[in-house]
């Protein structure tokens, strides 16, 4: 099915989405629509435009590929599927986020992947084709943040990331030279930990081409978490 | 003012936008632009308060100031009249033209008043012009009850009113002025009352401010800014930023830039990092300025005669996109709202907290 957007609010456009029996969906002239694809099941939706705020919020599986930018918020809370998105993305991309995947081509917003967390079978990623903005991982209890920088632009991340990451992995393709707080560690990525990334790295570079290859021949940076329970004494002596 | 504009008696979750542009080769563009701009972001208002802005608007009358008020009464009309006949060479009045429209209510009286200082009175004020129009502003807001200057600079003007900005632009016949900047906003008051006042954006002399966020440390700047005989009697907390810019750049001579370093500050830390000369200038605003720091979200447009300014707290807790298409630069909360009048641009991207951006007329 296509949906023409332009003119159709909100609300209205995500009861067409949802009311939709087809499992391909084509949305074009999208232009800031607000929470489309929420809580996505199965199906495959593409839209065309600048997609709106808190764009698969929710997302239980499914795909959602956004051929233009994306706003803020997206991927909110999504617990599976996954999200592409073409352009740049806006703030706090991925927040809270249980399982899937977000894969963006240019750059992300600040407080991407604020507090992921992993649990067993459900690993959140997110995978940044530019450079992040300040915050990135703040809190991060679990799940994988790539920051590929393919543009080589002069700083990959913003300062304050990783502040009080506790679990997940964080690699930044290339050197962090921001400060990082006391309670993570970085170090070069060695070919173990590439290998963890290597099916992240496809799937970014079969939605938005590049070579793998080319590039995991630079130097990652691996920040983790520096000990299994690094707040134990922040507040308290016992 | 009616109760039903009071925060609390309507609760839509939702937040402020803001929107601009500026043509940089002098260009003029008439309002339909900066109202389809703001309204893609309608989801971001309540209907509470809804502005705009315009510069290069009155080009007939470019060397008066141009008063924009509201009345609550004829009665303070007549008072203020007086006031301003006592002081200005008045060379124009009018009611501003409006469009009625069922969606915007409970106007108040809404005149325009081109002026000129009396000369007699500024020699004998001995301030320079600028001060003295500002000075009689703030005596007509705080001590004429009912009556309020929203807008008094040389070659813009302000409109503003309760209610969706799509339908403040409509209602103020915004297609009929051309202007080289403008600047929107789309309210959600959370802490005061929706009411005419109340509305963004917030104007002394040609400076006007549209903002989104919260000022956490609004009473400590209000407090800070009232020594130096500002007045904050339009209940909400934007009008401190207006008037932060008015009395750093105006009176204390700083440029916009150096405005901003006090405003949205580095952290010490970042402080400490930066080279010698960088960092003892940073210092030193910070000292000297500590209580018109800027704290809790915002993202503000600032306009001016012949540019704009954008910054976000150093923080980044409120969105904004920047984006440049030939000469015109676009400056909004969402990507969309950008979209919306430019669908294709040559660049798009998003400053960073306390990243100042800076757009200007080309002389």
């Amino acid at each position: 099915m296509e949906i023409y957007a332009k003119g159709i609010e909100s609300r209205q456009l995500n009861e067409i989405i949802r009311g939709c029996k087809d499992d391909k969906i084509v949305i074009r002239g999208v232009n800031g629509q607000r929470f489309i694809a929420c809580g996505l099941d199965k199906k495959d939706v593409t839209a065309v435009g600048t997609i709106g705020n808190g764009a698969g919020a929710y997302m239980q599986g499914g795909v959602l590929r956004v051929e233009g930018s994306a706003q803020d918020a997206t991927g909110d809370t999504m617990n599976g599927g996954e999200i592409y998105v073409g352009g740049r993305c806006g703030d706090a991309a991925g927040y809270a986020m249980r399982g899937g995947g977000i894969f963006i081509k240019g750059d992300v917003g600040y407080r991407a992947g604020v507090h992921m967390k992993q649990y067993g079978e459900h690993k959140p990623v997110i995978v940044v084709g530019g450079t992040a903005g300040c915050f990135l991982g703040e809190y991060l209890a679990g799940g994988v943040i790539v920051v590929l920088n393919t543009e080589n632009k002069e700083n990959p991340v913003g300062e304050d990331m990783a502040r009080g990451m506790h679990g997940g992995r964080i690699y930044v393709r290339g050197r962090v030279t921001v400060p990082l707080p006391v309670s993570v560690t970085a170090r070069k990525a060695g070919s173990e930990d590439m290998l963890f990334i290597k099916p992240y790295l496809e799937s970014f570079c079969v939605a938005f081409g590049g070579s793998i290859k080319e590039l995991t021949s630079d130097e990652f940076t691996l920040i983790l978490p520096a000990a299994g329970n690094p707040y134990k004494r922040l507040y308290v002596h016992n | 003012m009616e109760s039903k504009f009071y925060e609390g008696a309507v609760r839509i979750p939702s937040g402020c936008a803001i929107s601009g542009f500026i043509n940089r080769d002098g260009r003029l563009s008439d309002g339909g632009a900066i109202i389809r701009s703001i309204a893609t972001m309608h989801d971001r208002s309540n209907g509470l308060g809804g502005g705009f802005a315009g510069y290069g608007i009155y080009p007939e009358y470019k060397d008066y100031y141009a008063v924009h008020m509201f009345y609550e009464d004829t009665f303070v009309k007549k008072q203020t009249e007086e006031f301003l006949d006592e002081h200005f060479d008045i060379i124009n009045l009018s009611k501003i033209p409006v469009r009625k429209t069922p969606k915007i209510v409970d106007e108040p009286l809404i005149w325009r008043y081109f002026v000129k200082p009396l000369p007699t009175k500024l020699a004998e004020s001995q301030l320079d012009e600028d001060e003295f129009v500002s000075r009689c502003a703030f005596r007509i807001n705080t001590f004429m009850k009912g009556a309020y200057v929203f807008s008094c600079g040389k070659n813009m003007g302000a409109f503003k009113a309760v209610g969706y900005p799509e339908d403040v632009g409509e209602f103020y016949r915004l297609d009929e002025y051309a202007a080289y900047s403008w600047i929107a906003h789309g309210r959600y008051p959370t802490n005061t009352p929706g009411w005419w006042g109340g509305a963004h954006p917030f104007c002394l002399l040609d400076f006007a401010v549209v903002h989104n966020g919260e000022i956490s440390s609004y009473d400590a700047n209000r407090r800070n800014i009232e020594m130096y005989g500002y007045k904050c009697n339009l209940q909400t907390d934007t009008e401190v930023i207006t008037y932060i810019f008015d009395y750093l750049v105006r009176k204390r001579g700083l440029t916009l830039r150096e405005a901003c370093k006090v405003i949205a500050a580095p952290f010490w830390e970042q402080i400490d990092r930066m080279p010698e000369k960088e960092r003892r200038e940073a210092e030193y605003l910070r000292r000297v300025y500590s209580g018109l720091l800027v704290t809790g979200p915002f993202s503000v447009i600032l306009g001016y005669t012949g540019g704009l300014l954008a910054i976000n707290d150093r923080l980044k807790l409120r969105g904004m996109v920047v984006a440049e298409k030939g000469n015109t630069t676009y400056i909004a909360s969402e990507e969309c709202a950008i979209r919306a009048i430019a669908p294709t641009v040559d660049r798009i991207y998003a400053p960073k907290g306390g990243e100042v951006v800076i757009a200007e007329v080309n002389r």
